[in-house]
């Protein structure tokens, strides 16, 4: 395998202008004979499948939820980036750029985040066009905050619910193309394997998810707009849904996986209460532009937040990064918070989480104002823990959020298997090893809306394909193994529930794989997971039958997925021998224990290709050219 | 839904349809009962006033006929949406507790009914005089027939079982025409509920007080 | 605590239902109303009984999947909160919980709690988009929106499509979803262009997908986890009567993309 990451030659700011004109186009009367096949429909795959359906495609369109419109990308909260430059605070085009690059720890593709950044003026045009209601001034402008400790203020934002804005825009215009007859939808259908035929991306298998059908489809593209794979890890911010099973499977067919280590963890997240715990829910990183992060000085302190005196609390991000403080980037915040758990000084049960106290904030600008700009935040917090955090302080901790890592793309999107895409949390490409606040909703929409629609044309035009149906030897076989997993999932009728595994494994991830990694940890984990896979397919208890709505078994299958998906994590991270973004490994640190990059060594992306079962997967390398943005380490102090 | 019957078969234009022929009916009724206490100022009045509606027969069968038609649309209309919002839900909830719907909401169907089989009732008792429980109906003696008939006990708790019947499907209705009709706004909406419950108060107590006064004995 | 729940089971749409009761036990205030379902599920699974099939995915209130009425209230007691947000704080101990699918003949159930909400994606599909193909859309500011107008619509766009209103409406009617959506892009000027079209086609979609009309109860804006008002409602009926009167022959039967 090669990794031809196929950047364009010249100048990067009129780059991809240049590759747009250079590309092949498709003829208005050839597009409806080309049938694209997108799954996923979030930001990514609902905007991609709507503008593709717009051009002309016969697209299909699948989703495991029951109507496009619940993809993830509808919790989002924060807000969107984009270099308007509305505010005429000195953004740019080249500064969202070189930001992303720096907030990625370089460790992501030039060329790509320059596009990504170029592209996100046009996403506001689009997503204002078709009517969210984004926050106005009195004038009837844009509103625009500062996100995440950005220094400018570009991003634009829907009170607390920008993401479900932003997927309802991208919806509409799908079910503008639905009635339109471009876009065929099917909700309920979860992708189960990738159909390869020739070496090209040529269908899927899916299962019905009401009647059990194990079905195939077949176009002359595949796209997978299917998210991240935070999920493995049991308790993540993501939806119950969200897995990695589509992805993985087009790993296992042939498919390089970038970076599988890098994930964030988001720093602002309510604490576990309890062994029930299913999701965990984030709280808007706005809240640290208010609220000040503390642990109590002393080791095992159980008072009440209000009896620890000022002089005894210890507002470590404060402390140690005087500059930027409490609105560190989240990968330093996260980790401090670990730390001071870790060392004792954790609140709240089990003594997993630090206080984010308005105090302070309230007593300066008044509770009012504090209801204005959290009120809803606050509520829901409420809501959750029953507490009030307008007179105690709000309990946080870490959560996994998202996952930078992806199936590996070139320029166009493209994967290592032709006529296979992968666009927003599903790629590797734009977020290096760490994302910036608001940029998650920018690079969906900026894959779906502008990328996709321009790079598939290039791969559609001028290639003949051959007409294959579900006859073919390779669907055959696919559908066959589909089959077979199923079958064998229900058969193995054993004692433990599913999700009893799925947390199992979450557990030892986050141990060994999560905020703070070393080589030892890793390695216990690569020889634990494969144990704990063998028992899964020795005592996981699945009922029912595979002929009708069944979601134990729609979740032993993902569960099967992590189990296998795990490993290449863990392996990825103990490759990975330098600290970078949200991969720490407590080897590589500085003396002051900041992250510890090794651009001599590290510099690439880590593809892994799969090798078969029970072969370890061949990692190749792309390497990482800075030729714009200076490489140097992140300072946030 | 460019054609009038179109915009009837929608439910949201069979709702304009009901609003409408109410609000003709709810002018109807607020006009019945300020003639209706004229009684109160002895029988000259009232059978002047009965009189002076009988002058024209054009205008009188006009007026009827476009209540006729008025109530004839309000109960198809009420008739169809009723048959179509319980086909709606053919299989119904073991336990539902209604969280915000007003009594007279709820009784907006059942009362109806009621008022239907009273304007049946009240059209054959002092129009028609078909119906005459215990006295001679005359056709110019309106006040004579009010006074009598209301001293029959059954028939004038009958009335005014009606009329609180009329109160409640009055409050909703009122409300439900603004919101019908689309007229909603923060400031109105605080004085939506106000104006119908006031106009569904005069309207019910203003009918009330007569057989009320007749049994009670203040009229005789 | 243990509380008795009373879950309607239904292996298929075909099927025939009954309400079956379980005991759960154990159960933390802490825990939302789902993960309780979570833990009796798990013990069903370890008893050898199919678990109870429900809706559910994001969890925090917005991806508008999850939905069941409890106790005869859509998403339970507690207002403007979605069934995954309800946490058990809000029972007693002993307490016996009714759990029933959303009830309409346009909501089929598929099985147990798990009903098919497709209708309102055809709703949308009648004309809840404007009509615009991606790319060169005028520059975001060429179009001024008065904060106000950016703050009503907002209100109306909230909704979470979770099917609550049609739920809790006597006659099981989408009124309010379907005006919220009118009402989103009625108040934007860029939903102007389209406004007569979208109000026709998605009221008469709306119609044919078989809920009932709007008695004006209210029913609906209570259980609405976003608290979607009805003044949206109004505005709807508003704009559909303009729009039928201004309606001309030729562009009878609106909805539906270009």
């Amino acid at each position: 395998m090669e990794l031809k990451a196929n950047i364009p030659a010249g100048d990067l700011a009129d780059m991809w202008e240049r590759h747009k004109f250079d590309m092949k186009l498709v003829s208005p009367a050839n597009k409806r004979k080309h049938t694209v096949l997108i799954v996923g429909s979030g930001l990514a795959g609902g905007a991609a499948a709507a503008t593709l359906g717009e051009l002309g495609y016969n697209v299909h369109c699948f989703c495991y939820q029951d109507s496009p419109r619940r993809a993830h990308s509808i919790a989002a909260q924060g807000g969107i980036n984009a270099a308007k430059n509305y505010p005429n605070d000195g953004d740019s085009v080249w500064r969202l750029f070189y930001d992303t690059v720096k907030g990625g720890d370089f460790r992501a593709r030039e060329a790509n985040v320059y596009r990504l950044a170029q592209v996100s003026v046009n996403i506001i045009d689009q997503c204002v066009a078709q009517g969210v209601p984004f926050a106005r001034e009195y004038g009837g402008l844009l509103a625009n905050r500062s996100f995440g400790g950005a220094q400018v203020s570009r991003t634009f934002y829907a009170r607390g619910q920008t993401g479900q804005q932003l997927l309802l825009g991208a919806y509409s215009a799908l079910e503008r193309q639905v009635a339109a007859g471009t876009v065929d939808m099917h909700p309920r259908t979860e992708m189960l394997d990738l159909i390869v035929i020739d070496g090209q991306a040529r269908g899927i298998v899916t299962r019905d998810m009401v009647t059990g059908a194990i079905e195939t489809w077949f176009g002359d593209a595949v796209v997978l707009g299917t998210g991240g794979y935070g999920n493995v890890f049991y308790l993540s911010t993501n939806a119950k849904g969200c897995n990695v099973t589509a992805t993985y499977r087009a790993y296992k067919r042939g498919a390089a996986f970038a970076n599988p280590c890098f994930t964030q963890i988001h720093p602002t997240c309510i604490p576990v209460a309890g062994e029930h715990q299913s999701k965990l829910t984030l709280m808007s990183e706005s809240l640290r532009n208010d609220g000040r992060v503390w642990v109590p000085k002393r080791q095992g302190d159980t008072r009440a937040p209000g009896d620890i005196p000022e002089a005894e609390r210890d507002y470590y991000l404060e402390r140690k990064y005087p500059s930027f403080g409490n609105l560190s980037p989240r990968d330093i915040a996260s980790r401090a918070a670990k730390e001071a758990c870790d060392d004792g000084r954790g609140v709240g049960p089990g003594g997993r989480g630090v206080y984010l106290d308005f105090a302070d904030a309230i007593k300066r600008l008044g509770e009012d104002t504090i209801r204005e700009r959290y009120g809803n935040l606050f509520e829901m917090y409420e809501r959750i823990t029953d507490e009030n955090p307008y007179r105690v302080p709000m309990r946080i901790y870490p959560a996994v959020h998202y996952t930078m890592g992806g199936l590996w793309v070139d320029y166009n999107l493209m994967g290592t298997i032709p006529g296979l895409f992968v666009i927003g949390e599903a790629n590797f490409s734009d977020h290096g090893a760490n994302r910036l606040g608001a940029s998650a909703l920018m690079q969906g929409l900026a894959d779906g809306y502008f990328v996709l629609p321009a790079t598939i044309g290039n791969y559609l035009g001028g290639r003949k394909f051959a007409a294959v149906d579900a006859s073919h030897a390779e669907a055959r076989a696919a559908v066959a193994q589909v089959k077979d997993r199923v079958a064998r999932l229900l058969a193995v009728q054993g004692t433990r529930t599913v999700d009893s595994f799925h947390r199992e494994l979450g557990k030892l991830l986050w141990e060994h794989c999560g905020m703070a990694r070393n080589a030892d940890g890793l390695r216990t984990a690569l020889q634990r997971i494969p144990e704990l896979r063998a028992e899964f397919w020795r005592d996981v208890k699945v009922l029912g039958t595979g002929e009708e709505l069944n979601q134990s078994l729609e979740k032993a299958g993902r569960v099967a997925d992590y189990m296998e998906f795990a490993e290449l994590m863990c392996r990825d991270a103990l490759e990975r021998n330098e600290s970078c973004g949200g991969h720490f490994r407590t080897e590589y640190q500085t003396p002051e224990g900041e992250a510890k990059r090794d651009d001599e060594h590290y510099a690439y992306v880590a593809a892994w290709e799969y090798a078969g079962d029970g072969v370890p997967p061949i990692l190749r390398k792309e390497p990482l050219e800075y030729e714009h943005v200076k490489l140097a380490t992140r300072s946030y102090k | 839904m460019s054609t009038p019957l179109g915009f009837a078969q929608s439910t949201v234009g069979r709702k304009v349809i009901m609003a409408l022929t109410g609000l003709l009916l709810v002018g109807f009724v607020m006009g019945h009962m300020a003639g209706n206490l004229l009684v109160f100022n002895g029988p000259e009045a009232i059978n002047g006033w009965g009189a002076l509606l009988k002058r024209s027969a054009l205008v009188l069968w006009t007026v009827r006929i476009t209540l006729l038609v008025a109530v004839g649309l309000h109960i198809w209309a009420a008739l169809t949406l009723t048959r179509l919002n319980q086909a709606s839900r053919p299989v119904d909830y073991a336990r539902r507790v209604p969280q915000a719907s007003t009594l007279a909401a709820r009784l907006m169907r059942i009362g109806g009914v009621l008022l239907l089989a009273f304007i049946v009732f009240h059209l054959l008792h002092l129009t028609t005089g078909t119906i005459h429980p215990g006295y001679e109906f005359s056709h110019t003696d309106v006040y004579g027939n009010v006074v009598s008939s209301f001293q029959v006990p059954w028939v004038a708790l009958f009335y005014i079982v009606a009329m609180v019947a009329l109160l409640g499907h009055l409050t909703h209705g009122i409300w439900s025409f603004f919101q019908t009709m689309g007229w909603s706004h923060p400031r109105l909406d605080t004085i939506r509920r106000t104006i119908a419950t006031v106009i569904a108060l005069m309207v019910s107590l203003g009918f009330i007080a007569i057989p009320a006064a007749i049994l009670g004995g203040v009229l005789r | 605590m243990n509380l008795t729940l009373k879950v309607w089971r239904q292996p298929s749409g075909e099927a025939r239902g009954r309400l079956v009761s379980y005991a759960a036990q154990g159960i933390s205030a802490d825990m939302s109303f789902l993960e309780m379902l979570d833990v009796v599920n798990e013990g069903l699974i370890e008893k050898g009984e199919e678990p109870i099939a429900f809706d559910h995915d994001c969890r925090e209130g917005i991806c508008g999947s999850c939905g069941v009425m409890i106790n005869g209230m859509a998403h339970g007691p507690m207002a403007g909160t979605a069934t995954c947000q309800l946490h058990m704080r809000s029972f007693q101990d002993g307490d016996t919980i009714v759990v029933e699918p959303w009830r309409a003949r346009a909501f089929p159930v598929l099985r147990d709690l798990v009903v098919d909400r497709s209708p309102l994606d055809r709703i949308m599909q009648a004309g809840g988009f404007v009509s615009i193909a991606t790319g060169n859309a005028p520059d975001a500011h060429a179009i001024l929106v008065p904060k106000e107008a950016a703050e009503l619509a907002m209100d109306a766009a909230q909704c979470i499509g979770c099917g609550a209103c049609v739920a809790a409406c006597p006659n099981a009617s989408a009124m309010l979803f379907t005006a919220a959506k009118v009402s989103h892009l009625g108040l934007l000027p860029q939903g102007q262009p389209e406004r007569d079209r979208r109000a026709l086609g998605m009221v008469t979609q709306m119609d044919l997908e078989g809920f009932g009309g709007c008695t004006n109860y209210g029913e609906c804006t209570t259980a609405c986890p976003k608290g979607i008002s009805l003044e949206n409602i109004a505005r709807m009926n508003r704009d559909f009567r303009t729009a039928a009167l201004r309606a001309r022959p030729e562009s009878a039967g609106a909805g539906g993309a270009p």
